[in-house]
């Protein structure tokens, strides 16, 4: 891959722009600036969890750090965990759809689903669940969307026809917790 | 799920075999530590060295497991990979358990 950045460079350069240090630009092992992927799954827990599998591979492929894959993957597997349990509760696992778009020093995953709305208007604040007095009180659940509020720049929502799409905004501008 | 119970100076040791316990995994996990804490020691370590990933579920899973065991008994917790060590540490449950590096570290430092 590196090796393409080079001769596509080695060819701007005999073409006489001058501008010969663009063939460094491409530090990481296949840096792709406003790349993507895109991936199918069903909805079901197996399958997310290849789903999430799969998608930590093309990440890491793409470039980005195992600290930055780990965040991704926690989140991305908190609201494939909503997907399955209440988009789809009841009814025969439906596809989820993923597409990840990479930029510079972001990215942003697209989850789309063919379930039931969102019930509210406004997605969960997403605030630590209380500690309780005690271990005898100590939640057990509640901590998904305050993992995906804490590990993210911006969640956004839509309903589209019979689509449910959350987007999730990754800041990556750090080397240590963004590309390699 | 299967689960590996060792015990070292009156301290069991849980081991987990699989690599996640996420919402796949969650139930299983609860109930096989339901019966691997029935009896023995008050004390256990689990384990976590070879869990790569726990999500919410899984979180609520080893949670649940310690409230399972009841009063005057005491769920550790060790060997946690980087990812399972965020996750404790962005819901602020690393305040809540006791987390050794490795678990054959807690039983000796506990006998010794």
């Amino acid at each position: 891959m590196a090796r393409h950045g080079v001769m596509r460079a080695e060819r701007r350069g005999a073409a006489g722009d001058g501008n010969t240090t663009r063939a460094h630009a491409a530090p990481g092992p296949d840096r792709r600036m406003n790349a993507g992927f895109h991936l199918n799954a069903k909805a079901d827990e197996m399958s997310v969890r290849s789903l999430l599998s799969d998608t930590r591979a093309r990440l890491r492929a793409h470039g980005l750090t195992e600290t930055a894959c780990s965040t991704v993957e926690i989140v991305l597997a908190e609201a494939l965990n909503n997907i399955v349990e209440h988009a789809y509760t009841g009814s025969d696992a439906g596809e989820i759809g993923l597409h990840a778009g990479l930029g510079a020093a972001s990215l942003t995953c697209t989850l789309s689903d063919q379930g039931a709305a969102l019930p509210a208007p406004h997605l969960p604040a997403g605030r630590l669940p209380d500690m309780g007095a005690g271990a005898d009180a100590l939640p057990e659940g509640g901590f998904g969307w305050f993992l995906i509020r804490s590990l993210t720049r911006d969640v956004r929502y839509a309903r589209e026809g019979d689509t449910n799409r959350l987007t999730l905004c990754f800041d990556l501008p750090d080397p240590e917790d963004g590309y390699r | 799920m299967e689960l590996h119970e060792t015990c070292h100076d009156g301290i069991k040791i849980v081991t987990v075999p699989e690599a996640r316990i996420d919402a796949a995994a969650a139930i299983r996990f609860k109930d096989a530590m339901r019966a691997a804490t029935a009896d023995g020691p008050d004390h256990v370590v689990l384990d976590l060295s070879n869990v790569d990933f726990v999500d919410s579920s899984g979180l609520g899973a080893i949670v649940a497991a310690m409230k399972q065991m009841g009063q005057g008994r005491r769920l550790d917790l060790a060997g946690m990979t980087p990812d399972v060590a965020k996750v404790f540490r962005l819901t602020r449950m690393d305040t809540v358990f006791v987390i050794h590096d490795r678990a054959d570290g807690a039983a000796r430092r506990d006998a010794g």
